[in-house]
């Protein structure tokens, strides 16, 4: 796949022709947005809908665990969740992937061979992404030498925010390029970016410079993925398949916790980009306690008992 | 009203949580009085309110059980301060429900008032009745303490609505569980009431959560879920009973069952029957160390 799509090389050209062609961007309606995304949330999925949707949420979530107090222990622990969710019920789904820091990608990919669950990895000096490229992009090849099949970088929101998109840009590149086969996924960090604007603006930096994913945030700091925000992003997407037909994928990331908030981002995706997107290959949730909700869920839909934390397994 | 002034009418909620939701459901149903007369609009609470008050009381459970017994008796004493100050709205509130005279309603509040002084006054002092050092033959220390069951559903008695209620909240909360309590159906106001007084008494949301309702509807799917320990079955009637007994053993839940001496006026001394009734003995073996040549290790 070429970096630029072909109809937008002229605007990736210079610093100041990036500038024109994302402030060139439509503003967003911010009323209309959260509005459209509230009342898209009010749906109500039931019985045989709502037994898909869990399943399928299931199958879309990176298991996440990015903590200072991570050990190979945990992460293997994870790996075995995320490859039997339930212990108890075999046909509950695999989900998509395990995401950790890079000096755990190794332990992560020894534990999911031939599972058929993906490796993630964050890089790029997540969370904050606040050091010089080489050592961004030595992270990188760490990850992917180490087995990851999918990179979740951050971008420099400094550089963003203060005009400078060409830096963001050329520097999600360079990561592609490291990433060889690896699927990569740019990290936005919404809730840092201020603006519904700037999130638009970001959106199509990102898509332009090669991402296969557009995510979110990164779950560290105090406003993570919103419903407003994931729509925000899922138009781009759809837009920008429109114009170039190369489809891009979409992670939501931090603060998803319960089954009813995951379905409604399922709803968020079905009515914007429709079923092409209804699928892991294209749409994640980045989340660690939201498993155990769904799982509660599911046997719920199974038993028809309430079921509780003690029968899901902490981690 | 003769002065020309529009009453106001109260909307009654309930307590979940600590907050005071409508019904999820949106449903409400009509409260009369003892002769059949409109008292005011209740909310009818569904399955997905007792799920979410579940909830809720699981959130609280562990900072109310880990609370030290002094600290918990402080706080049901300072509940049992706030009801002595909205006594006339009690006694009122409990005429309409049970027809009783101002007299006897007042009389009825003052008792449930005392009741909860006496379980506050418990909280502290049930371990020294019911655990203790056991003699054991090794060099051990064995020592038994009670424990809280967990979460509990309560059902309320139907009959007396307020010092029943009181009768089967104080002693669940008092050892250290949280409590989902579901109202008796017919008189569930001075429950409805009783919440406010518990959100102004420094009792933590979620430690007690109040439904009012429908009895079978808000017990059936409390009695099958995996995540309350206990359930009073007081304010069932004998078929119910069973079929949520039956219910509750599915998953090994704590049961107490309707006892013939709980129907009735709710007078008489209780006793520590209900405060041991949702209360784990927990027994641990501590090394006292080895004896020395003499026989001692002191």
């Amino acid at each position: 796949m070429p970096t630029t799509a072909p109809a937008f090389a002229d605007a990736t050209a210079s610093d100041s022709a990036l500038r024109r062609f994302l402030h060139g961007l439509p503003g967003v309606d911010t009323v209309g947005l959260e509005a459209r995304a509230a009342s898209l949330g009010t749906r109500s999925i039931k019985t045989t809908a709502k037994a898909y949707a869990i399943d399928l949420a299931i199958s879309m979530i990176d298991l996440t665990t990015l903590e200072g107090a991570d050990t190979p222990g945990k992460v293997r622990a994870l790996a075995a969740k995320a490859v039997h969710p339930d212990p108890t019920d075999r046909t509950t789904p695999r989900t998509a992937a395990v995401c950790v820091y890079p000096d755990m990608a190794a332990t992560a990919a020894a534990a999911l061979v031939g599972s058929g669950v993906k490796v993630a990895s964050v890089a790029t000096a997540f969370p904050a992404g606040r050091a010089a490229l080489d050592v961004k992009l030595a992270d990188v090849r760490d990850a992917v030498a180490a087995g990851a099949d999918e990179i979740d970088m951050v971008i420099d929101r400094g550089a963003f925010l203060s005009g400078r998109y060409l830096k963001v840009y050329e520097e999600i590149v360079a990561v592609k390029a490291e990433c060889g086969s690896a699927r990569l996924k740019v990290i936005f960090e919404t809730g840092e970016l201020s603006t519904y604007d700037n999130i638009r603006r970001a959106s199509w930096l990102g898509m332009l410079a090669g991402a296969d994913f557009i995510k979110t945030s990164t779950g560290k700091v105090g406003t993570n993925a919103t419903p407003a925000n994931t729509l925000l992003m899922l138009e781009a997407v759809r837009d920008f398949r429109e114009q170039t037909g190369v489809q891009i994928g979409v992670k939501p990331a931090g603060g998803i916790r319960t089954t009813k908030d995951a379905i409604k981002f399922l709803v968020l995706v079905n009515e914007t980009v429709g079923e092409d997107w209804l699928d892991n290959h294209w749409f994640r949730f980045g989340a660690s306690s939201l498993l155990n909700d769904l799982l509660m869920q599911r046997q719920k839909l199974s038993t028809g008992r309430y079921s509780g934390p003690d029968y899901v397994t902490v981690d | 009203m003769s002065d020309g002034r529009l009453s106001v009418f109260k909307t009654y909620k309930l307590y979940v949580g600590g907050k005071f939701p409508r019904s999820e459901s949106g449903r409400v149903y009509e409260v009369t009085d003892s002769k059949g007369k409109w008292l005011a609009n209740a909310p009818q609470s569904s399955r997905k309110d007792a799920r979410d008050a579940v909830v809720a009381s699981r959130k609280a459970f562990g900072g109310w059980s880990g609370a030290t017994a002094y600290n918990r008796g402080q706080i049901l004493y300072r509940v049992a301060e706030m009801l002595e100050g909205r006594r006339e709205q009690f006694a009122r509130e409990v005429a309409d429900a049970e027809g009783l005279s101002k007299s006897k309603a007042a009389a009825v509040v003052d008792a449930a008032v005392d009741r909860w002084v006496w379980y506050a006054g418990w909280t502290d002092k049930i371990g020294q009745v019911v655990g203790g050092a056991n003699p054991v033959a090794g060099p051990f220390f064995n020592l038994s303490t009670p424990e809280p069951t967990g979460v509990v559903a309560v059902l309320a008695p139907q009959d007396s609505s307020f010092l029943g209620l009181v009768s089967v909240i104080a002693p669940v909360i008092a050892t250290g569980n949280t409590a989902i309590v579901i109202a008796s159906a017919r008189a569930p106001l001075p429950a409805l009431s009783l919440g406010e007084v518990l959100a102004t008494s420094d009792l933590p949301g979620g430690v007690v959560n109040i439904l009012s309702g429908k009895t079978a509807e808000l017990a059936a799917p409390l009695a099958s879920h995996q995540d309350v320990n206990a359930i009073d079955l007081t304010g069932a009637d004998a078929g119910l009973a069973k079929e949520l007994e039956i219910a509750a053993a599915d998953n090994l839940k704590r049961t107490l069952r309707p006892q013939a001496v709980d129907t009735g006026d709710w007078s008489a001394d209780p006793g520590t029957r209900r405060l041991t009734a949702f209360l784990e003995t927990k027994t641990v073996w501590h090394p006292t160390g080895a004896l020395g040549a003499s026989g001692s290790s002191y």
